[in-house]
């Protein structure tokens, strides 16, 4: 029920966001004139060097939510510390969209990887991937096509629960299958 | 085997607020029991109060944060001389500074002033700088930690690293408004600039040798992409936007190539080499392990990673040529990774896993691989030294609260950086 309320909260969140473009503060550097040139390169360092960069729209949770799979709980992978293995309660969620990609091979699924907080960022990375190629390979020995899936890791960088403790990390040792429009 | 922490006397713990506009509050947390007792008179000032800069309390202050000096108080000090003419010095041996540093800052025209400063040795007399800064109103903080800079080679022997700059990433809101900021500030956290931000994830910024440009990840099209940026233009350039992983970027100490990390189709992360003229792209690592986080040689012919093929992540260095198998480098332990590597390359400093904890670790690349486990926190990632080597910057949890630290790289003198909103991570120290 948890995941679920963080979920909802994330899809209503990043729809408010979407429409309402935040405006940057851009600190302005003042234009250095030291002439010891130990690193004379601080002088007009970012003069217009920030950019912003707004959402394209289309958060992922959106179309999970209103693809065939029915509640967003259901599209949530999730494994243990440190683990890209799919734990067998998961079989069934594994199957249903196997099913549905089978059934509908112009259906396109995202799986997006994500670990908890602990370790290197990098490396992290790294077993978000691990995690959503394992869901890739289950959805692909149940008869998926390769060309219906794809995967992206957002390691730790995109955390679905704040929190140093093991209720937040639980949640955010995951893979969300998310449909592409 | 990991050696235990030394036990080190805890010297005090000393707030900082400097200027209004710094970004952090800068807390000792560990000292160094034989820091350098130093006078730092307040300088003479113009009259006027738009030229008003106390250029003593800044490079106090950097010389305070080193953990290598212990900077008087000035309101213990008996009178405020200007030049080493004017200097009592048997007064100032009775106050036990060992050095001290006297000065003016002049106005030299409009938005021009001069920085004229001298350093004693108390007890011999003697002179042993004496230098005059040229600056314009903008550059006196910059000049200020130049001359920080200068008494800290005098006396310590290594260059000072003040006048350098570093970039982090901050994260501000919360799930799921968050926005990801790539910033770069000087090196004491004042005058910090957004480079780049956006509402997906920023990551792994690395400066290029010459310091005029970033590459970092950018999640802004909902996959991972490597850009550089040139800083004083923001122009930037996407580089690698290939299918799959595009993470980990470092630069070839001739700044003409990127290290980077890529995935096969079936999500394989090996380390790759791209070169940026030609665009060319060179596979270094081969194996169904997570290659990651390289870093260069010094001489641009190896390179160290990150790889899980023998079970958990342990560092590993491969050369360039064609066919090189990688080795080891570290055994001790489950989790070592992301290396980095200290200026004269004597050094590595790595995450580690001690008691379930992370933590900042360096190992001597002198043959005998000595680790020393440099931190106690549980969350201590993403080490980056100095240019100078002295310190270690990274990222650290403070009440649930990413922050950023330093470290000596002997350990014994830490820090905290503690920033007034959002979270901090990934720090990268930018190049002299």
């Amino acid at each position: 029920m948890k995941r679920m309320i963080a979920i909802s909260l994330l899809v209503a969140g990043t729809m408010l966001l979407a429409g309402c473009p935040k405006k940057p503060t851009v600190v302005q550097p003042p234009s250095s004139g030291s002439q010891v040139p130990a690193s004379g390169a601080t002088s007009g360092q970012s003069g217009g060097a920030s950019t912003t960069v707004t959402p394209l729209g289309g958060e992922s949770g959106a179309m999970g939510a209103a693809g065939a799979n029915g509640p967003l709980s259901g599209r949530v992978v999730y494994f243990d510390f440190d683990k890209a293995e799919i734990k067998p309660e998961f079989a069934d969620l594994i199957a249903n969209f196997a099913r549905n990609l089978t059934a509908h091979t112009n259906l396109k699924l995202r799986l997006e990887g994500n670990t908890d907080e602990r370790g290197t960022r990098e490396y992290n990375i790294g077993l978000g991937e691990r995690r959503a190629q394992a869901v890739r390979r289950a959805l692909m020995l149940q008869g998926v096509a390769e060309s219906q899936l794809t995967t992206v890791s957002f390691g730790a960088e995109r955390p679905a629960a704040e929190g140093d403790d093991e209720t937040a990390w639980a949640q955010n040792r995951r893979v969300e299958l998310v449909y592409l429009p | 085997m990991i050696k235990p922490l030394r036990a080190l006397q805890i010297l005090a713990v000393l707030a900082y607020c400097s200027a209004a506009r710094a970004e952090f509050v800068v807390e000792i947390t560990r000292g160094q029991s034989e820091a350098i007792p130093i006078a730092v008179v307040p300088f003479s000032s113009p009259q006027e109060t738009a030229a008003s800069f106390d250029v003593a309390d800044l490079v106090s202050d950097d010389l305070t944060r080193s953990g290598r000096f212990n900077a008087m108080d000035r309101k213990d000090m008996l009178e405020q001389p200007h030049s080493g003419a004017a200097i009592a010095f048997d007064d100032w041996r009775r106050l036990n500074s060992d050095y001290m540093v006297v000065g003016q800052l002049i106005v030299q025209g409009t938005d021009r002033f001069n920085i004229v400063f001298e350093l004693y040795n108390v007890l011999t007399r003697q002179r042993l700088l004496g230098y005059q800064i040229s600056a314009n109103r903008a550059g006196l903080r910059l000049a200020s930690h130049q001359v920080a800079d200068m008494v800290f080679e005098k006396i310590i022997g290594v260059r000072g690293a003040f006048a350098t700059r570093v970039a982090y990433i901050s994260v501000l809101g919360h799930l799921p408004n968050r926005r990801y900021r790539l910033i770069v500030a000087d090196a004491d956290g004042d005058n910090p600039r957004i480079i780049m931000e956006s509402n997906e994830p920023l990551m792994s910024p690395a400066w290029s040798p010459d310091g005029q440009s970033l590459a970092y990840v950018s999640f802004e099209d909902k996959l991972p992409s490597v850009y550089v940026q040139t800083l004083k233009t923001g122009e930037r350039h996407r580089v690698s936007a290939r299918a799959g992983v595009n993470q980990a970027p470092a630069w070839s100490p001739d700044g003409k190539r990127l290290a980077l990390t890529l995935s096969t189709r079936d999500g394989n992360l090996d380390v790759y080499v791209l070169d940026l003229t030609t665009q060319g792209l060179t596979r270094i690592t081969d194996d169904p392990a997570i290659d990651t986080e390289p870093q260069w040689s010094k001489d641009g012919n190896s390179l160290y990673f990150t790889s899980d093929r023998s079970g958990g992540p342990q560092i590993y260095k491969i050369s360039l040529t064609p066919g090189s198998k990688p080795r080891r480098l570290t055994f001790q332990g489950v989790y070592n990774a992301r290396p980095r590597l200290s200026p004269d390359e004597s050094q590595l400093t790595f995450v580690t896993q001690e008691d379930g904890a992370y933590r900042i670790a360096t190992m001597d690349l002198n043959g005998r691989n000595d680790v020393q486990v440099l931190t106690k926190g549980h969350f201590d990632v993403s080490p980056s030294y100095a240019p100078n080597g002295a310190v270690i910057i990274y990222a650290s949890r403070d009440q649930g609260r990413g922050v950023l630290a330093m470290v000596s790289s002997d350990g014994r003198v830490q820090q905290r950086l503690v920033s007034p909103e959002g979270e901090v991570q990934e720090p990268a120290w930018g190049p002299f």
